[in-house]
């Protein structure tokens, strides 16, 4: 156990070899393989390790690459769909050793389905089983675990990274954590969609990040969105794939073809788009055989709780639907890594899951339905390892206690503050821009151009004026890194005067060569975007 | 978004004020917990799958409240819904290794 001690704020101040912030997947395997190199271990979530995050209310399916030569054509099918910006040897390392961790879990007991040979069907992990079992594990770790602590920002020594200080959000006292290493493992950022798991997942590692002098990369890879019934949470795009899509007047919204869509889900999304930029529109999950409507409600119950609770038959009866934004959750936007154990080039800073950029191992579409939870699976552990590795390094350097406050927006502001600006005012402002299906899913310079003078305008705000007291500062700092996050992306979609994947520009269609490269943005408040060789030529000298 | 505690459900146990991961729900002194911050909600239904006595109702509705009552949730049979079909119960996990996902991944 790590030393506890009061001080005289009555906060409470922990000292560890290890911090992760954050409580899903990632950060779980974080913690359990920081542990398993014998560090000493704290995670601090702002929710509850075990329901928080994007995968606990969902069933996610992974990317399960079984050991053989044939991984390398599995990887090599998958790159050709990223649009040239992911990274071979990172979806190679990855699926292998997300493959590990698959198998470490069912030697740990995790209740897998079986197939009709009777093999265990490792490549699906039901939400709420598998944070649940997971808590389990990161707790029999060692590891101690904060629920209900979330960070505010990152502590250095300048030379590297010291720890984290949050709050107790139920208790309403601060909190502080003097470590080695961290590792921030908080998720995406959904721009305040409500969509499954997504009221914590406001971006706060990437504004913790960049403080402390990290890259963003991937930040213009927004535009994915997800089916959903309409007012629901469910932004689950499985069942769509067996649809049919109406207007209002009861005509059938046409593929690509000219053929009634019968597959909502993938590349289709963008025909439901612009339907639903003219109007309501509405679905049936009719192509859907019987047995296959069994396996749907046995499967993905979630999926049908909106229906049921609603009194709707969704396989005969047409129902309203939506496309929910989904920012960087099921976009690829996060923390640049710049080596093999999860280091973002800040000194004793670590990042894993949604929380990091999925560039390298998705590009420009969107990791959901495989990939991202492959990721979390395997970057969570090389990020828990890394951390630890750094920590021993370290040990034996006393903590200084000048540690130095690196969090700003929503927090310290510039100027005075200002009792008029309000979180909630902020995000509403945010979402206006980075949200509608008109200005996010199809974009175009000149309405980007708009959007990023309105968010600038946001920003001064936030930056000169925002601040919160005692627990209101988890709200004003999640407004903070929503403005920051948001602020990036559009920055980056201007830049990228070309389309791509989930970027798509209505007055630039098509890829454009001399953009066959990431874009990585460095600063918060003047902040620069250079393309990836750049950067690397950068580290390097 | 959550709508109801069931005072006549609820055992008072606090299992839903520490599994929320929005923080929706706040303890009182000596009796069933408020719903106090219902706006933060994420409509994910995991607080009624971990409640022991199905004593809690999450509406479909992700963006405000629906006003359904206790009396109408519970003539439809809705507490503990969702729990059931995933098998659950009890506040207890089950049911996972009878997913049939994988038969949806085939015909996908
Ligand atoms: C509906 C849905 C379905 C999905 N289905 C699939 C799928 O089938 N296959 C797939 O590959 N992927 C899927 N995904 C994506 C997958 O769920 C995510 O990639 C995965 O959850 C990422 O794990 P993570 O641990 O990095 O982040 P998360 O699980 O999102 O967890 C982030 C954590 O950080 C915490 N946090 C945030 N801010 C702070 C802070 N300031 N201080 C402390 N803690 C903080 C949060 O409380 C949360 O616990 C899906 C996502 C959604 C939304
Ligand atoms: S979990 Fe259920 S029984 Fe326990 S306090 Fe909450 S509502 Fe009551
Ligand atoms: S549905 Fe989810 S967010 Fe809402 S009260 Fe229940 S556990 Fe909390």
């Amino acid at each position: 156990m790590p030393k506890s001690q009061k001080s005289a704020s009555d906060s409470l101040h922990l000292q560890a070899d290890v911090l992760v912030l954050g409580g899903g997947p990632s950060a779980a395997w974080a913690a359990v393989a920081a542990a398993e190199s014998g560090a000493k271990v704290v995670l601090a979530d702002k929710g509850y390790l075990g329901t928080s995050g994007a995968t606990a209310p969902s069933n996610t399916g992974t990317w399960c690459v079984p050991p053989g030569d044939n991984r390398h054509a599995v990887v090599e099918r998958r790159w050709q769909r990223t649009g040239e910006l992911a990274d071979p040897r990172w979806m190679l390392r990855c699926v292998d050793t997300a493959y590990r961790n698959l198998l470490r879990l069912s030697e740990w007991g995790y209740p897998f389905p079986s197939e009709d040979d009777g093999r265990l069907y490792i490549a699906n992990l039901r939400g709420p089983d598998y944070m649940r079992f997971m808590r389990r594990r990161v707790l029999l770790a060692g590891v101690t675990v904060l629920d209900h602590h979330p960070a505010l920002e990152l502590l250095s020594d300048d030379d590297a990274i010291v720890g984290a200080a949050g709050v107790a959000r139920q208790v309403g006292q601060d909190w502080r954590v003097d470590a080695n290493a961290v590792v921030l493992a908080t998720g995406g950022c959904a721009f305040r969609e409500r969509i499954l798991g997504a009221t914590g997942l406001t971006g706060d590692g990437y504004l913790m990040a960049a403080e402390a002098g990290a890259s963003l990369s991937g930040m213009e890879f927004t535009g994915k969105y997800t089916l959903a019934p309409y007012g629901s949470s469910l932004n689950k795009g499985l069942p769509f794939r067996w649809a049919s899509f109406h207007r209002e007047d009861g005509s059938p919204i046409l593929g690509p073809t000219g053929e009634p869509l019968r597959n909502g889900i993938g590349d289709r999304e963008e025909e439901v788009a612009r339907a639903l930029i003219d109007g309501p529109v509405y679905a049936r999950l009719d192509q859907a055989e019987p047995a296959l409507q069994g396996w749907l409600r046995q499967g993905q119950p979630n999926c049908f709780v909106p229906y049921d609770r609603a009194g709707i038959d969704p396989f005969s009866e047409l129902f309203r639907i939506t496309l929910r934004a989904e920012g960087t959750v099921r976009g690829t936007g996060g923390i640049e890594i710049v080596s093999d154990d999860c280091a973002t080039g800040v000194p004793g800073l670590y990042v894993a899951g949604d929380a990091a950029s999925r560039e390298i191992m998705t590009g420009a579409v969107s990791g959901g339905g495989a990939v991202n939870s492959s990721w979390a699976l395997a970057s969570g552990w090389w990020a828990g390892k890394g951390a630890s590795t750094h920590a021993k390094r370290r040990n034996g350097k006393a903590f200084r206690s000048a540690a130095q406050s690196l969090g700003q927006a929503g927090l310290r502001p510039a100027a005075t503050p200002r009792a008029d600006i309000s979180a909630g005012e902020i995000i509403e402002a945010v979402r206006s821009e980075v949200t509608p299906l008109d200005k996010n899913f199809f974009r175009s310079g000149e309405s980007l151009e708009k959007s990023s003078e309105r968010l600038e305008s946001v920003w001064r705000d936030v930056r000169d004026h925002l601040q919160g007291e005692g627990v209101e500062r988890v709200r004003t700092r999640e407004a903070a890194s929503i403005a920051a996050a948001g602020r990036w992306s559009v920055a980056a979609a201007l830049h990228r005067t070309e389309s791509r994947g989930m970027h798509r520009r209505t007055d630039l269609p098509g890829r454009s060569p001399v953009f066959a490269h990431r874009l990585v943005i460095t600063g918060v408040d003047a902040f620069r975007i250079a393309g990836a060789p750049e950067r690397l030529a950068e580290l390097a000298s | 978004m959550i709508e109801i505690v069931s005072a006549t459900r609820c055992v008072q146990c606090d299992i839903c004020v520490k599994v929320c991961p929005a923080n929706v729900f706040d303890a009182t002194d000596n009796g069933v917990p408020v719903i106090a911050r219902q706006e933060d909600c994420q409509t994910c239904f995991l607080c009624e799958i971990y409640c022991p006595t199905d004593a809690l109702y999450v509406a479909e509705f992700a963006e405000g409240p629906t006003g359904i009552t206790e009396a109408e949730a519970d003539a439809r049979q809705l507490f503990g819904s969702y729990a059931r079909a995933l098998g659950w119960k009890r506040g207890k996990a089950g049911g996972s290794e009878f997913d049939p996902t994988h038969r949806i991944r085939v015909a996908q």
